[in-house]
């Protein structure tokens, strides 16, 4: 009996040790072992990326219309609604919808724009009710004037001045005399229609989208249109080269700085709020094209046809050389001056006719021009030839191009529309509030798809590292997205792109961050085959002597049932 | 009325000349026959542009000078800046001195503007630049194989900046060089390789050779004597020997052809000057060379007068009437001597096992009569932990004291050791450097994916005014020969000389990269084996057991359970 009682009580004392070790290594080993090989992640904002991947974005836009001496009845001014405000909602997918808020502001002319709007034309009257009052960026003011006016030509309705006004005449059919209702939505579609030209479209909101929502195919056109223009980005570096295949017969001399000074810079002044440009030149010696031009003997001239402006760039673009300085994507420029041998060079469109500007453009790379100098020296002349280049041809050029890749839309206006000619800027204040925008909407898109894949990419991956500094990055860029929107819904543009370009700097450094990538991932079944030689001989007796107590206890407590029994 | 005319013109031209900045290319190679029976052909070409980088203002419109190139020195302020890449020894006592010296591999040098204020970062950034315009590994440049020479790199062009701070040297010993690095390099001429004296370069010849040197060199310098304006000199050389007997078949005779596979038809139209120099000065008792020149020119470089005869490409009546012009030159006597250089440099390691060593550097003046100092410059990574206490000059076996001496200590994967000293040279003799050193171990991160290869240790370098025998040209700014006017010279009795050393190749222990995993299982085993026993001996409750009964009655047992008798 004594002998037993022993026997139990080391049993029992195996088993306190076995239990014991158990829950040491339960309690401390376990967790020791998580704290350190555990990665360390900083906390990131994910409910409120979330509520961006479900992005709601409202454009507000302000219509101040101003009714002219004679467009309406004294009785009916007074009764004229201060306010009135239009909501217009489009849902463009499942995670993305658009709403724009048109608040138009309706009163009548005061003495001074009256006298503004009795100029001879349609220029003075724009420039004077300029003078008159300036409109904050992103709205517009509507006059409308009476249909006997004769500030604009017959057969036009609407004139496009090239500040943030317009000028509408007021239909035939609403004279003076109908009710002020029947007057307002008459006006009110083609108000509507100014607005679309003048500050923003629902085709050119979407295709500001498309980073985000993958548009429809839709027209050929459209789509072209949209690849174009140059991607938002902070900055733009501008090249001009002048390529010479052939100094041995021509010494060209081309007067850049100048010709920068006068065209460009007006233009990139203007811009300035959309992004930094910088602008350098250079000068290329036996850069060639890529294809051979053809002999067309019946113009005694060489072609290049449409079809083999594709093989143009690249062997050109080999010499251009990359920007050493900076990572902003690249306009380039170039003009090319064909050798004595192959001059003239034409550039034919698809119906073999002569292009006029004898130029051509690559979409979101640049624009390419042949200037010929065959016709300023005669064949008796001795080479090399001094030849000037006259820049103004060039720029005319370059400039609309220009335009063009930086997304500045110059599509053909809707019937009856007049627009005023461009100024001396080379962009009139409403063509570049368009661009704002469509490049504010355009950043939001791209910095809500940044910071959304990020998210989604490191909560995928749950080993890659989160430093302290792509947190606060991803805040930061959160943050600024948050602001742009708000910004966008009250109607403040300008803060608005500002912020937009602020969240794509921020959500692009925290995606490109080399932290994020130079870590090892180890792959699961790695991890196992180094931790099963060091877990698997621990762990076997644990859970052996773990199983052996159960089993134990089990026939224990049966034992007591037969006694008791 | 004619007078009238001329007068607009030279109003027309003054203002051409006003507005446009002046910019200027030269190209020039030099042949210089060696006495090995090899041939050393070397290439310049300058770019000198009026402009001025360093008042902050902005330069953006390039004609002559590579837009790349323009862009890196203003976006890093850099004030001075000098990259080659070498493949192949240059080796001294062979071939003389050469125009350009370049240690094998990698280096680069630069002096930044005062204005700078983080020179580090704009270092790392401009390596990174440098690495993708010449395609070469220069972002493997880190502060553990920059250093700040205080005295060997002073600034080549004008500028008053001498604080070293804005100095930064690095190295890359073990950087190959191929035609990646011809390419971009060709890529910054103006004529590109499309004419002039660069259709020679065709990488498969030119890489077929015993030395290969390419290198840029950017720096201000004056316009005039006055020097009252400065203008910027992109200077870019390539120097390649080629071999008698691979090159060559062993045959004493080269021709423009045999060596590069091309003959020359033209200058390149937008130089200025367009120039061959043979080195002639052995001539006729050793070589002929056709077709002949009356051309000749004389120049004092590296301490020596050499006659050489001319080639003017930008004449038409160098290319005869068959309009190309190949070069032939034919050696008569396989006899002659050298002058032999004055200054030469040795390196070596010495010492057995893989704990310990030392590195002797070796300095030979071979001036009969005159003693001069050497600028020693070693640059030596941290993994050789240098024991500076062991530091021993000795010449004809005395004690040599150096007169400065600047060391700064190695930081473990911070920075490498710099040793700079300032020794006199006796009139010949053999000075010897010597100084002890260990290895480290290295984290298994660190080492190179063949590690058994062994480690690269970048050249010494001395640099030195080597007593002239004739007179040196100091006039900086009066035309001459591209090839003799690379180092300034700043007294008629002297010349500077740059020589740099072999590179080391140094072995570290090297362990075995499958070690990881074995340690991994053999800790595991031996935790397992530890941990078992010890469990064991916790949890086990021991009891003593009755001994066991003997076969013997074991096997009564049995027989007495058989009767039906109790056991025993």
């Amino acid at each position: 009996m004594y002998v037993h009682k022993a026997g139990l009580q080391i049993d029992l004392r195996g088993q306190l040790a076995a239990l014991s070790i158990a829950a040491v290594v339960i309690l401390i080993g376990v967790p020791l072992w998580w704290r350190t090989t555990e990665t360390y992640r900083a906390w990131l904002p994910v409910s409120q990326i979330q509520e961006l991947a479900n992005l709601q974005l409202q454009l507000s836009a302000d219509v101040e219309v101003v009714f002219a001496r004679g467009t309406v009845t004294p009785e009916q001014q007074k009764k004229v609604p201060l306010t009135l405000t239009q909501d217009d909602e489009h849902v463009v997918d499942e995670d993305t919808a658009l709403r724009y808020r048109y608040e138009t502001r309706y009163r009548t002319a005061t003495i001074m724009e009256e006298d503004a709007l009795n100029q001879p034309t349609a220029a003075e009257a724009d420039l004077s009710l300029h003078t008159l009052s300036e409109s904050p960026c992103g709205s517009l003011v509507v006059y409308v004037i009476p249909e006997s006016s004769s500030l604009l030509p017959e057969d036009v309705d609407v004139y496009v001045g090239q500040r943030r006004t317009a000028l509408l005449r007021i239909g035939a059919q609403t004279r003076v005399g109908r009710t002020l209702e029947q007057l307002l939505s008459h006006l009110e579609p083609r108000v509507k229609q100014v607005l679309q030209v003048m500050s923003f479209s629902h085709t050119d909101i979407t295709a500001a989208l498309s980073d985000r929502v993958r548009l429809s195919p839709g027209n050929k056109e459209s789509i072209a249109d949209s690849m174009r223009a140059f991607k938002s980005s902070p900055g733009y570096e501008i090249t001009f080269s002048l390529l010479n295949p052939d100094p041995k017969s021509h010494r060209l001399h081309w007067d850049i700085e100048g010709a920068v000074q006068t065209y460009i810079q007006p233009l990139l002044r203007k811009l300035a709020p959309l992004a930094n440009f910088s602008i350098d030149s250079q000068t290329l010696y036996y850069a060639m094209l890529g294809v051979n031009p053809r002999f067309d003997s019946s113009r005694s001239a060489y072609t290049l046809n449409s079809d083999s402006l594709a093989h143009v760039i690249n062997p050109v673009e080999a010499r251009l050389g990359s920007n050493a300085a900076s990572s902003n994507p690249v306009l380039n420029f170039l003009l090319y001056v064909p050798d004595a041998h192959h001059s003239p060079l034409h550039i034919n469109d698809h119906k073999k006719q002569e292009v006029p500007s004898n130029a051509f453009h690559s979409p979101r790379w640049g624009g390419i021009m042949v200037y010929n100098v065959n016709d300023f020296y005669g064949p008796e002349a001795a080479f090399p030839v001094d030849i000037n280049i006259d820049m103004a041809k060039v720029m005319g050029v370059f400039l609309a191009q220009l335009r063009l890749l930086l997304g500045v839309q110059s599509s053909a206006p809707p019937p009856r529309f007049l627009v005023a000619p461009c100024s001396s800027a080379g962009i009139a204040d409403w063509e570049l509030d368009r661009l704002m925008w469509s490049r504010s909407v355009e950043n939001i898109a791209t910095a809500t798809t940044t910071i959304t894949s990020l998210a989604q990419l490191l909560d995928q991956i749950g080993n890659i590292v989160i430093n302290d500094n792509i947190a606060q990055q991803v805040s930061s860029a959160v943050t600024s997205l948050q602001l742009a929107v708000a910004e966008l819904e009250s109607g403040n543009l300008r803060f608005a792109l500002q912020y937009s370009k602020e969240a794509i700097l921020a959500s692009e450094r925290a995606f490109f961050d080399p932290s994020l990538l130079h870590l090892l991932y180890f792959p699961d079944d790695q991890k196992f085959a180094i931790y099963i030689p060091l877990f698997l001989p621990m762990c076997v007796p644990i859970l052996l002597s773990l199983l052996k107590i159960v089993s134990d206890a089990r026939q224990r407590r049966r034992e007591k049932h037969a006694k008791a029994d | 009325m004619a007078g009238q005319k001329l007068c607009v013109c030279v109003c027309v031209c003054v203002c051409v000349w006003a507005v446009c900045p002046k910019d200027d290319f030269q190209e020039e190679l030099v042949i210089r026959p060696l006495h090995s029976g090899d041939i050393y052909a070397s290439f310049q070409f300058r770019t000198v542009w009026e402009t001025d980088f360093t008042r902050g203002n902005k330069v953006s419109h390039y004609r002559l000078f590579p837009k790349s190139l323009g862009q890196v020195i203003s976006k890093f302020s850099v004030r001075e800046l000098h990259i080659s890449f070498t493949q192949g020894y240059w080796r001294t006592m062979q071939w003389g001195q050469p125009f350009q010296p370049a240690p094998p591999g990698a280096e680069l040098w630069v002096w930044f503007q005062d204005s700078v204020t983080d020179v580090d970062s704009t270092w790392k950034e401009l390596t990174n630049v440098l690495s993708g315009i010449f395609c070469a590994s220069l972002n493997f440049i880190d502060s553990t194989n920059t250093v700040q020479p205080s005295a060997s790199f002073k600034p080549l062009g004008i500028g008053n900046v001498t604080d070293h701070r804005f100095l930064r040297y690095a190295t890359l010993p073990r950087e190959i060089v191929c035609t990646e690095n011809l390419t971009p390099w060709k890529k910054l001429l103006p004529c590109g390789s499309k004419a002039g004296l660069a259709v020679l370069l065709k990488s498969e010849k030119l890489f077929h050779s015993s030395f290969h040197s390419q290198a840029v060199h950017i720096r201000p310098m004056c316009q005039d004597w006055e020097c009252k304006t400065t203008s910027w000199e992109l200077r870019q050389t390539l120097n390649v020997v080629f071999d008698l007997h691979t090159s060559a078949q062993g045959k004493r005779e080269w021709s423009l052809f045999k060596m590069f596979s091309r003959t020359l038809t033209e200058a390149c139209p937008l130089a200025s000057s367009s120039k061959i120099y043979i080195d002639i000065t052995d001539n006729p008792e050793q070589f002929e060379v056709s077709p002949a020149t009356p051309l000749l020119s004389q120049a004092s470089v590296l301490g020596d007068r050499r006659t050489f005869s001319v080639y003017d490409l930008t004449q038409q009546i160098t290319f005869g009437t068959v309009r190309s012009l190949n070069l032939l030159i034919r050696w008569k006597s396989s006899e002659g001597d050298m002058l032999r250089p004055l200054l030469h440099g040795e390196r070596y390691v010495a010492g057995y096992g893989l704990q310990t060593g030392e590195i002797h550097t070796l300095m030979y003046n071979y001036h009969p009569y005159r003693s001069f100092p050497v600028l020693l410059l070693d640059s030596v990574p941290w993994y050789l932990r240098l024991y500076i206490h062991t530091l021993t000059v000795t010449s004809k076996g005395k004690d040599n004291k150096p007169s400065y001496i600047h060391y700064q200590p190695s930081k473990d994967r911070v920075r490498p050791h710099l040793l700079e000293m300032l020794v006199q040279l006796p009139p010949n003799s053999v000075t010897e450097v010597t100084v002890q050193f260990e290895r480290a171990l290295l984290k298994w991160t660190e080492y190179t994916p063949d590690p058994n290869h062994g480690f690269y240790v970048g050249s010494s370098v001395i640099s030195s005014l080597v007593p002239s025998i004739v007179a040196m040209d100091t006039n900086s700014t009066r035309e001459r020969p591209l090839f003799s006017s690379f180092f300034p010279c700043k007294e008629e009795s002297s010349y500077f000389v740059r020589v740099y050393t072999e590179p080391l190749l140094v072995n570290l222990p090297t362990p075995d990269f499958s070690m990881p995993y074995n340690v991994i299982c053999l800790t595991c085993t031996v935790v397992a084996v530890g941990y078992g026993s010890l469990y064991n001996l916790l949890t086990r409750s021991f009891q003593i057991e009755e001994p066991n009964p003997g076969l013997a009655k074991r096997i009564a047992n049995v027989i007495r359970k058989m009767r039906g008798v109790p056991p025993l």
